[in-house]
């Protein structure tokens, strides 16, 4: 971050100001024009994001080609806020283009163009079609506004773009009242930890004098600790609520209410990485408080085995998906945590890709079982859909860390960071121990999806879907499956280099078992994990999923955690809003309107002088004359008469 | 003979009175319009006497202005009686109560 450039005139990275730019224009051509243009309006959107697709690529091969030490450019746009002088507030509408964003660039822009296609074909019959293209290409908008931001204010414009976008898109059907009320919900939930992050900017402000991480970042260590700690603190607020974090993690499971192409959005490419991209982001910062850095981890390693403990009882195929979602969130903590930055967003590169693919895949099943979504009402669809099971089943393997996979090479460095951090070995038992559930959940997924008997209703005819859906599909099926070239290990991987100029470096202390026992442990555990599931749904009696007391049926009900928020703060915002509402009803409403009444009451006498009569009126006039007369005279008034 | 002012003033004052009588005590309109006309000229009345009292030429002067604006007023008034006449076929202020609450 010390050695930052402005983008030689001409390059890509001069240009790069129109990756985000282009598809937030084709969003509000689609928003003002998507009924006119009809069909065209995908073709729109799909172009607007492939587009973006294509410079991000081009960026990334640009900043390749620089020299190692030149790879960080500011693009400056113009101003945006100037506010009390030389040494006050000043933001300038400004491109942070540097190795961690152009990665992140990528994800977004091409896994949203995936699942732009994947939509061509899903939201084929849906006549708000034109409306779902837009907010599609607003939401990417929005994550690329977000990723290239140059400072934490410009950063939380995408930031919040992003949790409108959510709202619009979770809510997409909202003629269905649970959804838009899971939209309310992800939108409320992600205000929480915005405060959050808002308070740690106000800190930041007040500490550093600057908002821009390339002011602030080199500047850290000359802050006080305490200070520090607050913003790393305030600013994880911020990363749980948007990253699906304990506590506030109970958003994302009913974001799925959206339309599946959505989920894959939210769940691999935008939205929820956000928080880790942050954190990222911050590591100088991070990297002063270890211990904060410690908690994220932890706090990333419970939400990571309490997502997964809930995955394994549910029969809802999205609703797996999206605790498996949390889960996989809990490990980019934990890699950020400990301090190994370039695990952590290299666990969020991999996820991108199989958790778009688990998502689009559980769309295209939807779309074969007339939207059925309860897996006990599935089964044997392997040989109905070959290319989505085959492409499930890579995925699968890779999120399960099936050796040589994406997830492998991820999932194991973000193990190995958590072994090689002194006090962090409990993080890395409860990694292992959820890298084995994680194993069995996917598998009895798997299974009783598409193995096993059919089990779907009566006059369903399950079909492959159409190419515009499985052709995103096979290419994240790709990348599911080779994604972990990206860095095979920490010493010589190609993410660790490249992101070097971005992130603070993992000071690794020696791991406290050898590697080969910490690879071999996290594989067993993950190969019982996932035989177990497979074995166990294979032959299972389909009356007896989904069913069953005690530790299972807490897991279903997702712990409670659901009616827990409702009793803490639900209950008592609904009181205190209740009570606010009898004050404006009674004390508000009762002042304004007894005034009226008031008002009224006197009119209701005085308007009997009032008689219309012109006599009667010439009457008072004269009255009042003689009346002011013998008060001259009497002299009360003026001194009388002389 | 030289008429003393004070006789003056009460022929003023005595016109002034059945003046505001006839205004408040009659309902035509006409009537009550040239009550008001009577209440005018005694004031000039009195006007003019305190001139002549006095030595000097305002009190008439005074008087010259309220006869203009007396002219200007029946005018004005007997234009609004006319219509109100054509409106309500009567000329009777009491039927003129359109403003009664």
């Amino acid at each position: 971050m010390e050695n930052v450039l402005t983008p030689p005139a001409g390059s890509p990275v001069d240009f790069a100001w129109l990756i985000p730019v282009v598809p937030a224009l084709s969003a509000g051509l689609l928003l003002v024009f998507g009924k006119r243009l009809g069909r065209l309006s995908s073709a729109v959107a799909i172009l607007s994001i492939g587009f973006s697709a294509t410079l991000s690529t081009m960026v990334f091969a640009f900043l390749q080609a620089q020299p190692e030490e030149g790879r960080v450019f500011v693009r400056t746009l113009g101003t945006w806020l100037s506010v009390g002088g030389a040494d006050g507030l000043r933001v300038d509408w400004a491109l942070l283009i540097d190795p961690l964003a152009s990665v992140m660039l990528l994800l977004v822009t091409w896994v949203g163009l995936l699942i732009h296609v994947y939509s061509l074909g899903y939201m084929a019959h849906d006549e708000r079609n034109p409306q779902f293209f837009a907010y599609l290409n607003l939401f990417a908008a929005s994550m690329l506004i977000l990723v290239t931001g140059s400072s934490f204010l410009t950063l939380f414009v995408g930031w919040e773009l992003v949790g409108l976008c959510s709202y619009l898109l979770v809510g997409f059907w909202f003629e269905r009242r649970d959804y838009a009320t899971a939209a309310k919900k992800a939108f409320v939930v992600n205000r929480i930890g915005d405060v959050g992050f808002m308070i740690a900017m106000f800190l930041i402000f007040a500490t550093f004098g600057s908002l821009t991480f390339a002011d602030v970042l080199p500047a850290v260590s000359t802050a006080a600790t305490g200070v520090l700690i607050a913003v790393g603190l305030l600013l994880f607020v911020g990363a749980t609520g948007k990253s699906a974090q304990i506590p506030l993690f109970v958003w994302l499971p009913d974001a799925m209410a959206g339309p599946t192409p959505v989920s894959a959005l939210i769940h691999a490419a935008t939205m929820v990485t956000a928080g880790v991209y942050l954190v990222a982001r911050a590591s100088p910062l991070y990297l002063e408080i270890p211990d904060v850095g410690l908690l994220v981890a932890w706090v990333g390693a419970a939400t990571a085995f309490v997502a997964a403990a809930i995955a394994c009882a549910q029969v809802d195929l999205k609703r797996i998906l999206a605790y498996s979602t949390v889960s996989q969130l809990g490990y980019m903590f934990i890699g950020v945590g400990v301090g190994d930055y370039t695990a952590g967003v290299f666990h969020l590169l991999t996820h991108g890709f199989f958790k778009a693919l688990l998502f689009l895949a559980a769309g295209s099943v939807m779309h074969a079982v007339a939207d059925e979504t309860d897996i006990r009402r599935m089964g044997g669809l392997f040989s109905k859909m070959p290319v989505t099971a085959v492409t499930s089943l890579i995925a699968v393997l890779a999120i399960a860390g099936f050796p040589y996979t994406s997830g492998f090479f991820s999932k194991e460095e973000v193990l190995a960071s958590a072994a090689a951090r002194p006090g962090a070995q409990g993080i890395w038992v409860l990694g292992i121990l959820v890298a084995g559930m994680t194993a069995f959940y996917m598998a009895r997924w798997f299974v009783l999806i598409f193995l096993g008997s059919p089990r779907w209703a009566e006059g369903v005819r399950p079909h492959e879907s159409p190419p515009s859906m499985t052709l995103p599909l096979v290419v994240l099926a790709v990348g599911s499956a080779a994604g972990g070239l990206l860095n095979t290990s920490p010493e010589d991987g190609f993410l660790h280099h490249w992101l070097e100029p971005s992130v603070a470096a993992f000071a690794a202390d020696g791991h406290f078992l050898s590697e080969g026992l910490l690879l071999g442990a996290a594989l067993g555990v993950a190969a019982v994990g996932g035989l177990l599931g497979a074995l166990l749904y294979l032959r299972v009696d389909v009356a007896t999923v989904g069913v069953g007391g005690g530790a299972r049926n807490a897991a279903r009900r997702r712990y409670y955690v659901d009616e827990v928020y409702e009793t803490i703060v639900m209950r008592p915002g609904r009181a205190m809003a209740d009570a606010f509402a009898a004050f404006d009803r009674r004390g508000i409403d009762g002042a304004v309107n007894g005034l009226a009444r008031m008002t009224a009451g006197v009119a209701t006498v005085g308007r009997r002088t009032q008689t219309g009569f012109v006599r009667s009126y010439a009457l008072a006039v004269l009255a009042g004359t003689v009346l002011i007369a013998a008060l001259f005279a009497s002299g009360v008034v003026f001194g009388g008469i002389r | 003979m030289i008429v003393p002012a004070g006789h003056y003033l009460v022929l003023a004052a005595a016109l002034f009175t059945v003046g505001v009588v006839g205004v408040l005590v009659r309902r035509n309109l006409i009537v009550m319009f040239m009550c008001i006309e009577l209440m005018l000229n005694s004031v000039n009345l009195t006007l003019v006497t305190f001139s002549r009292v006095n030595g000097n030429l305002d009190g008439q002067v005074l008087s010259f202005f309220v006869m203009v604006v007396a002219a200007a007023e029946v005018t004005v008034g007997l234009a609004l009686i006319v219509n109100l006449f054509r409106l309500k076929a009567s000329a009777d202020a009491d039927d003129v109560d359109a403003l009664r609450s």
